[in-house]
């Protein structure tokens, strides 16, 4: 079975935002109508967005380290939003597993965003159904797209590569690998939801220098030789000669 | 949770409708088996369902309030082997359906003797009727209800004690109305009503003091650090992701200050249970009418403090996610 998933990786998202931009710019424009916006340049600007970037603070000043975290809907395995659901609207596609609703069945009775812990599903102030994250259907499917653009919009635009798109069902995926690699968990696993999207923690990048690696120590062939190194206050015509 | 007043209205209005309900038929069943004196057929029983159908009709309107897309609410029958919300939306109307039979057999007399039970007992149409509305009361409070309690990280709510809860406070505020009812249309009924009103109402206070004691000591099984994932005791939300409000930073978080909840407790602990219990007493021991009234009345204001509460108290963990704007 395929359960298409984002796997976010929290090691190199620099909390640019331009998933979020990028995925309201691409569901926006599409059949199901804009997700509306109330005074986006008033004093309190409210909106319907299917991804948010948030940031963190981890550790005691001065040891501290940033960390900025996407969210959008998880398309959990065991969903608790889809049995919720009076309507049907809510439901999860058995082809792909991702969760969706059907904005034409939902009554707007916010029930299933209440059954979600993440906090992921947002009503449409002005079309008063329920939206969320659709790993943009509309895009993965595309025949007239090429393949290499067949990725949900936030993945595109990612300039550091931060989020991987795939089939977390296939052992063999880039997302699976990743995964496994780097040790992928998921988000509140407390409630059993078995959240698709995974994220990859931060990692401490580390390398150790030394000295005999940034001059050499052993010169068999006599090819190098160390650099005249003049006293520093000898004087000097440019930089290149005052060592 | 935001509390919205369109569903503190539905599940107080609703559990009145099924409280009065449920204490006609319990009258009827008593002078049936002659524990109390036989009733004037028509206008008591027919009066009585008939206020209690406005209270059930009051509670469906408000409940409209509730969604974005009313015109469509005939679809949320739809999932009913898996949504609460759904079975409640099948049982209400059903509920209402068999309440206003029972109205009708009552108005028009038209009630055949259909069974017999045991030697003596004939069981006429409306008892039959009656059985199958309390079938479905029942039924409603535990969906109604189930709404609430199925939802496992809503720890405040996920309880048995939230559907004991809506049984007991929908029962005693009907059997309260049913004392102030029968003062003016049945006042043989009055102190069958006014003792069990009180009975009731003191057995929803002892279970709903149970329940604010546990969620006192809930510890909440969600922190900061399974949210985002980070095992570090000291992480801290720098930016929510955006400077504005969204659905999210208004629907799960009532927005007053603790010490508003705390006033509001002792309000609804005073004026659902407490103020009730002694206007009752009062009504009983002088035979003053106006004193169950009174009691109904008040009863009706504290439990639309008590359901404010009940969702302002429960504590969503997506709230999590939304700690810091920026
Ligand atoms: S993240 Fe929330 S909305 Fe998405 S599938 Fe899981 S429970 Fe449902
Ligand atoms: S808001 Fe829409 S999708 Fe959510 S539970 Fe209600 S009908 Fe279903
Ligand atoms: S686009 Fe990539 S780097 Fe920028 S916030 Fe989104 S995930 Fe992070």
């Amino acid at each position: 079975m395929t359960q298409l998933a984002l796997v976010i990786d929290l090691n190199v998202c620099v909390g640019c935002h331009a998933c979020v931009t990028s995925c309201k710019e691409w569901n926006t424009s599409g059949p199901a109508g804009a997700m509306s916006d109330d005074r986006p340049y008033g004093a309190d600007p409210t909106g319907t967005f299917f991804n948010r970037v948030q940031t963190y603070e981890v550790g005691c000043f001065p040891k501290t380290e940033t960390v900025h975290f996407p969210k959008s809907c998880l398309h959990c395995e065991e969903p608790p939003c889809v049995p919720v659901c009076p309507t049907g609207a809510s439901y999860k596609r058995k082809e792909d597993g991702i969760v969706l609703v059907d904005y034409d069945k939902c009554i707007g009775c916010k029930y299933c965003s209440w059954a979600c812990p993440y906090g992921v599903r947002e009503i449409d102030e002005h079309q008063k159904v329920m939206k969320k994250c659709t790993l943009c259907v509309d895009r993965i499917y595309d025949l007239s797209l090429p393949e290499a653009e067949r990725k949900p919009a936030c993945v595109m635009a990612c300039p550091t590569s931060a989020r991987l798109f795939g089939d977390v069902h296939d052992p063999e995926s880039a997302v699976s690998e990743a995964i496994r690699e780097s040790g992928g968990y998921q988000l509140m696993p407390e409630w059993g939801t078995k959240p698709s999207n995974h994220y990859l923690p931060r990692r401490k990048t580390q390398i150790r220098i030394h000295t005999d690696e940034l001059i050499r120590a052993d010169n068999p062939l006599k090819k190098e030789r160390q650099l005249p190194q003049p006293d520093k206050n000898e004087p000097s015509l440019d930089d290149v000669t005052s060592w | 949770m935001h509390p919205a007043f369109s569903v503190i209205f539905l599940t107080t209005l609703i559990g009145v409708g099924q409280g009065l309900f449920l204490a006609l038929y319990t009258g009827q069943v008593y002078s049936l088996i002659h524990v109390l004196p036989t009733q004037a057929e028509g206008g008591f029983y027919a009066g009585g369902s008939a206020l209690a159908l406005l209270f059930l009709i009051a509670g469906l309107v408000a409940s409209f309030f509730h969604l974005g897309h009313p015109e469509r609410a005939w679809r949320s029958a739809a999932k009913w082997r898996t949504s609460w919300l759904s079975r409640e939306v099948i049982v209400l109307p059903s509920f209402m359906g068999t309440v206003f039979l029972y109205a009708a057999v009552h108005y028009t007399g038209w009630n055949p003797q259909v069974a017999t039970l045991g030697e003596s007992l004939p069981l006429d149409l409306s008892l039959v009727i009656g059985a199958a509305g309390t079938a479905l009361c029942f039924a409603l409070f535990i969906c109604t209800a189930m709404i609430y309690a199925c939802l496992k990280f809503l720890q405040e709510w996920h309880s048995p004690l939230t559907v004991i809860n809506y049984l007991l406070l929908g029962s005693a505020s009907g059997f309260t109305l049913a004392a102030a009812f029968s003062v003016y249309s049945a006042p043989e009924m009055v102190r069958f009503y006014g003792t069990w009103a009180m009975i009731i109402t003191f057995a929803g206070l002892v279970t709903r003091s149970a329940s604010l004691l546990r969620n006192a000591r809930l510890k909440p099984k969600s922190t900061l650090q399974t949210a985002i994932g980070v095992r570090h005791v000291q992480v801290a939300q720098k930016a929510q992701g955006f400077m504005g409000g969204s659905f999210n930073t208004r629907e799960f978080f009532h927005g007053k200050p603790a010490s508003l909840l705390r006033s509001i407790k002792w309000l609804f602990l005073l004026a659902a249970f407490a103020m009730p219990l002694l206007l009752l007493g009062g009504g009983l021991s002088s035979a003053a009418g106006a004193f169950f009234s009174a009691a109904f009345l008040t009863q009706y204001a504290g439990l639309l403090a008590e359901r404010w509460f009940f969702f302002a108290q429960a504590n969503h963990p997506q709230n999590l996610y939304y700690q810091a704007i920026s």
